[in-house]
């Protein structure tokens, strides 16, 4: 993923959420990717799935067709 | 050898099986769903492989409704304790296993009561038994889908339909169905679905779960374990979001990859296809048997409502001696006794002797079913000679 790109990540109640948008998303093609949750947005100890900002549009389709309750939408760099 | 005790563990197991948990432990073994490195992400790809076969296996649209646990009793344990509270009421059907009874007895003591439906003699169940038994505060009713003890499949779906006339949940134990009657949560009308990883299903022992349908809030559900679930850490309050809120601790990931593996076997063969040959099976095993002078069958069903189990006694020698001989002159591998389920031998009135218990399985062969035949003819006959 170059680094220019602006990247985002959605956060997730569960991990097993978190991995099942990973597998959607890939599935419709789209360059995502598993990392623990940024300390800047939570301590959780789990994952996110972050993602392009171009991608938004599809990436929060796929989890609102599949019925995946995101906890929420930000920058994945610290501000 | 002839393994015919398929109803308490299956055995062999389809190849792929063995090599999706050899996988895992040489080359995933992190913790699923914790840590965020690759091997902890790959680990949790194969628990959600086996999350979503699941699903797919019982139509259930979302498979984070599937939480894993331990094997059935828990699963079951987790419904029945967390579900009714005190002052509260459950139907049971008179088939039920040790699984069930036991912690209806423990709720007992808490201050939920149960009333077991009447079967007939055979051990059919009407469903309007329900509608007779169901009382103010009854608030769920239990099904064994099949009986461990005598293979009868129980009408869950037209059961299910009247139950939720009532407005009652329903709760179906498919121990002994699960990937050999087909079973679809939705449109049989099922509240949970409690399924164990290592009869049908094919997965090792020591896995399992429970389906909640989309009627069911988890949050009405107290779990039976808390703890940590890699999600909400910056809390000591346990979540209420499925599947994390039955599923405290480090899961079996390596039984979770066989037991997808497993799945995956089921569904590529399909569960017809395994019902048509476990049904030839069973089929040619019962006229064989009601043919032996001195054995009788218990509980036998119809087909189309059994599954591949049954059960028989055999007049002069006790249950467990008949299972002793079938093993040590025939090496047939059979279950003598009640099967932890003495409930199903009072309705079958097999209590407290039981019976001896072939369960064949989709790896056995007709000629496996017509050699056990033979051993117990040939037991049948020696005990027809002793008693002279």
């Amino acid at each position: 993923m170059p680094s220019a790109q602006v990247l985002c990540v959605v956060l997730f109640d569960s991990t097993s959420a978190a991995l099942r948008a990973e597998k959607l998303s890939r599935a419709a093609g789209l360059d995502v990717k598993l990392i623990p949750v940024p300390r800047h947005l939570s301590s959780d100890c789990g994952l996110c799935l972050r993602f392009r900002e171009s991608d938004r549009e599809p990436v929060t389709r796929i989890l609102a067709e599949s019925g995946l309750e995101s906890a929420g939408v930000f920058p994945a760099a610290s501000p | 050898m002839i393994y015919l005790d398929n109803a308490a563990t299956s055995w062999p197991k389809p190849p792929q099986v063995a090599l999706a948990m050899q996988r895992f432990l040489t080359e995933v073994g992190a913790t699923p769903g914790r840590s965020g490195h690759r091997l902890s992400i790959e680990a949790g790809r194969i628990v959600l492989e086996a999350r979503e076969a699941i699903a797919e296996l019982f139509s259930v649209r979302d498979p984070l409704r599937v939480a894993f646990t331990a094997n059935a009793t828990e699963a079951l344990n987790t419904v029945l304790l967390g579900f009714p509270v005190p002052g509260e009421h459950v139907l049971v059907s008179g088939l039920e296993h040790n699984s069930v009874m036991r912690p209806l007895t423990e709720l007992h003591r808490r201050g939920t009561d149960h009333t077991v439906l009447p079967h007939a003699g055979d051990g059919t169940l009407d469903p309007d038994e329900i509608r007779k038994a169901v009382r103010p505060g009854t608030v769920l009713l239990v099904l064994n889908h099949g009986s461990n003890v005598s293979g009868r499949v129980l009408p869950v779906r037209e059961a299910g339909r009247i139950a939720r006339e009532l407005g009652l949940y329903v709760l179906v134990d498919a121990a002994q169905t699960a990937g050999c009657i087909p079973i679809d949560l939705e449109r049989d009308g099922l509240d949970f679905l409690a399924f164990t990883g290592h009869k049908g299903l094919y997965g090792p022992q020591g896995t399992g779960g429970f389906v909640l349908s989309e009627r069911v809030d988890p949050r009405h559900v107290r779990p039976l374990m808390t703890g940590g679930t890699g999600s909400r850490s910056e809390h000591t309050v346990h979540p209420d979001f499925l599947p994390d809120r039955f599923e405290a601790g480090t899961p079996n990931s390596v039984g979770l990859a066989g037991l997808a593996a497993g799945v995956r076997f089921v569904l590529e063969k399909g569960v017809d296809e395994i019902r048509r040959h476990e049904e030839m099976l069973v089929a040619r095993l019962a006229a064989g048997l009601a043919d032996i002078d001195g054995v009788t069958l218990h509980g036998m069903a119809r087909p189309g409502e059994r599954t591949c189990t049954l059960s028989f006694c055999m007049r002069g020698i006790a249950t467990s001696d008949v299972a002793l001989r079938l093993d040590e002159e025939f090496a047939v591998l059979a279950r003598a006794g009640l099967q932890c389920a003495p409930l199903a031998h009072r309705t079958l009135a097999t209590f407290p002797e039981g019976t001896v218990r072939f369960s064949p399985g989709f790896f056995n062969t007709s000629e496996e079913m017509d050699a056990a035949v033979k051993a117990v003819a040939t037991l049948a006959a020696a005990a027809r000679r002793s008693a002279g």
